[in-house]
């Protein structure tokens, strides 16, 4: 500790006689008017309040910290640190097939941080080195073609922003309510801006045939895990190499990973390491065991790969309840793998009437958009429930119309309205309606 | 190479290998189409006319000048995938009495000794009739819409973590095992490329290929419903968040 110098001295004591001074003037306000003591008394109560919480208006440190490049990759706040992607013990078999939730209640805005994007893997993440990488394609094409990571940096590339979501996110709740947070209801949900080169500037290198009509896409992981792609989702998929702007990280699929723009996670397939066109299906185990949607008579769909028009409210939820009576900001995140978010309604009194929320810019097709609404809050209860429109009129179904036409049993893609129920004192539940 | 070889670029930095085959092909097109020409000038028109069209829906008539041309026996190597018809099974065979020992050795310990199943790993057997009850099995025997696929996944991605490590016969053996104890085939069933693809999966004809209906809500904004009640409420507390490795204390 440094010994006080005498203009540290100096300067406490100058301080203490400006305060007296303000003090003073302030006495003298005081008595001249009444509306005057009212607003004085205020400040004052509003002052005690602020101790009590311990919160203080002179917190600045005017102090240096750290120096420049202490961090060469830089970390969140100290203050942040409860913003991590959470697991659940019992989900899933293993720690290596499993799945861990995005922070969605801490996440402003669209973009997912890197660090942040939900993880489901199916037998964890490898580790590999990027310059003994290689892409491999071939099946029913003219030129089969090993591609380094350089090879497709020289082509055509795109970078856009896409959200990505598991076929089981909301999966827990297809019977009641079972998770009391958004990151468990809805956190296998992510947005990232993705670079890398169209899928058709490579398959047409290859000289694709016409005969072509699905692509297995195959991973380099524990699970060398696969999927078919069916022909009329080619034009739109990329083959990323990059999100955000940096390198895809590992847990996403580094070097290489699929993107097809608004579909199940799952068909986004990462560590991609070969490319195999045909004219069939594989029905790979991953795409009929699992990723299938079980119905009520016992038989399955095959190849629901879109995900429906969705939406969740992300302020207040369970994890941030409402701190005070007033002003409010609501809001919330929608995303249709159909294309662009139309409209956003949202419902203060479990869906009896609703009004339309403002859409923030941008509004871009196959991506989170993100929604809000300010309202007054009194400390009555309320059941708030957000409703997403798309551009193709898909309405976000109730759970109950969902049931019309999906089965509870299916697992997969439930894209029903999520209610949180506020209680008076601001906390906030996942309910379900009657 | 694709198209009409009389419509290639030069190509200064191409690969040997790249340049060996684009003589030879080349070499072999113009051989048929003298060939052609010889019997019938519309041959010849015919024959042009299809590569030109091939070269249109190839990209045109560049070259690969990006990537390497990978050879047959490179894709021998990585082309590991069975389809339902049997594309891609590979040689070899295996029997039950010789997948019961390997079910012993690499699957027991997960799968249970009788296959089925421990806490959320999956039981291999069972289920049956179960699709549209109350709790639905998606086993081998209950769900599996085809053989093949039993040895694409084993062969992919088992044992857990070890992808490709069981060889060819093994896995055949123990399909040919899990087929059994399912009750699909008989105890002298020998699992092969010929055989699997012909096997009748009980459930076969339990998959509905697209279009599947969309579930479709109403844009209703006054008075949509009577005033609700709530039927449902999750636990306030969260059981087994865990964060890393740590547990989360509530």
């Amino acid at each position: 500790m440094p010994v006080p110098s005498r203009r540290a001295w100096l300067k406490t004591m100058l301080a203490g006689v400006a305060g007296a001074l303000a003090g003073g003037v302030a006495a003298v306000r005081s008595a001249t008017s009444a509306s005057a003591a009212d607003s004085a008394s205020t400040a004052a109560s509003a002052a005690a309040a602020r101790a009590a919480r311990g919160t203080k208006l002179e917190h600045a440190p005017f102090r240096p910290g750290m120096p420049v490049g202490a961090r060469p990759y830089g970390l969140p706040a100290e203050a942040q640190q409860h913003v991590v992607r959470r697991w659940l013990k019992w989900m899933l078999p293993s720690r290596l097939t499993n799945a861990s939730f995005t922070p969605l209640a801490e996440l402003e805005g669209i973009i997912t941080p890197n660090g942040l994007v939900f993880e489901r893997h199916h037998a964890g993440v490898p580790a590999i080195d990027p310059a003994r990488f290689s892409l491999a394609v071939h099946g029913l094409v003219e030129r089969p073609l090993a591609l380094s990571l350089d090879d497709l940096k020289r082509l055509p590339s795109v970078s856009r922003i896409h959200f990505l979501e598991c076929a089981g996110n909301n999966s827990l709740n297809w019977q009641r309510p079972a998770v009391n947070a958004v990151q468990f209801t809805h956190g296998l949900l992510s947005c990232c801006e993705w670079t890398g080169v169209p899928l058709m500037e490579v398959l047409r290198l290859c000289g694709v045939s016409d005969r072509a009509q699905w692509l297995l896409a195959e991973g380099a992981d524990g699970a060398a895990y696969a999927r078919s792609v069916p022909r009329a989702l080619w034009d739109e998929a990329i083959i990323a190499f990059a999100q955000n702007g940096e390198a895809l990280r590992p847990e996403q699929g580094f070097p290489l990973r699929l993107i097809v723009p608004g579909t199940e996670g799952s068909l986004n397939v990462k560590w991609l390491h070969r490319l195999k066109t045909g004219d069939e299906p594989w029905l790979t185990r991953e795409e009929t065991a699992r990723y299938a949607d079980l119905q009520d008579d016992g038989r399955a769909r095959l190849f629901t790969l879109v995900q429906e028009v969705n939406s969740v409210i992300t302020l207040p939820c369970p994890e941030k309840p409402l701190k005070g009576h007033g002003r409010q900001r609501l809001s919330g995140i929608a995303w249709s793998g159909h294309g662009r978010i139309a409209a956003v309604d949202v419902s203060f009194d479990g869906g009896v009437n609703w009004q339309p929320a403002r859409l923030e810019e941008p509004v871009l097709p196959k991506c989170l958009t993100r929604f809000s609404l300010p309202f007054e809050w009194k400390g009555e209860e309320l059941l708030l429930q957000s409703r997403a429109v798309d551009e193709k009129g898909n309405v976000q179904p109730t759970h109950d119309e969902m049931l019309k036409v999906k089965s509870a049993r299916q697992v997969y893609h439930n894209n029903a309205i999520t209610t949180w129920r506020v209680l008076n004192s601001g906390e906030v539940r996942h309910v379900r309606l009657a | 190479m694709c198209g009409s070889p009389e419509h290639q670029p030069a190509q200064p930095r191409q690969q040997g290998r790249l340049r060996t085959l684009t003589a030879a092909f080349a070499g072999a097109l113009w051989a048929w189409l003298a060939m052609a020409l010889l019997l019938a000038g519309l041959a010849f028109v015919i024959v042009s006319a299809q590569a030109a069209r091939a070269g249109e829906q190839t990209g045109g008539p560049q070259a690969p000048d990006i990537g390497q041309m990978l050879t047959p026996a490179e894709i021998a190597a990585l082309d590991r995938d069975a389809r339902p018809d049997g594309a891609g099974l590979p040689a070899g065979a295996g029997n039950v009495a010789q997948g019961e020992d390997l079910y012993a050795t690499h699957c027991a310990a997960c799968h249970g000794e009788f296959a089925e199943g421990q806490g959320r790993i999956p039981a291999l057997l069972g289920g049956e009739g179960s699709l549209n009850g109350e709790a639905p099995m998606r086993t081998i025997g209950s769900y599996w819409p085809h053989a093949p696929g039993v040895f694409d996944y084993i062969h992919r991605a088992m044992p857990e973590g070890h992808a490709f490590s069981l060889k060819a016969e093994e896995v055949y053996a123990l399909v040919a095992y899990l087929l059994h104890i399912n009750g699909i085939v008989e105890d002298d069933f020998i699992a092969s490329a010929r055989t699997l693809p012909r096997v009748m999966m009980p459930n076969r004809n339990g998959f509905i290929r697209p279009p599947h209906p969309v579930a479709k809500g109403r844009r209703c904004m006054r008075n949509c419903r009577p005033a609700p009640d709530i039927s449902a409420e999750a636990p306030a507390q969260m059981e087994g968040v865990m964060i890393g490795e740590e547990e989360q204390t509530p």
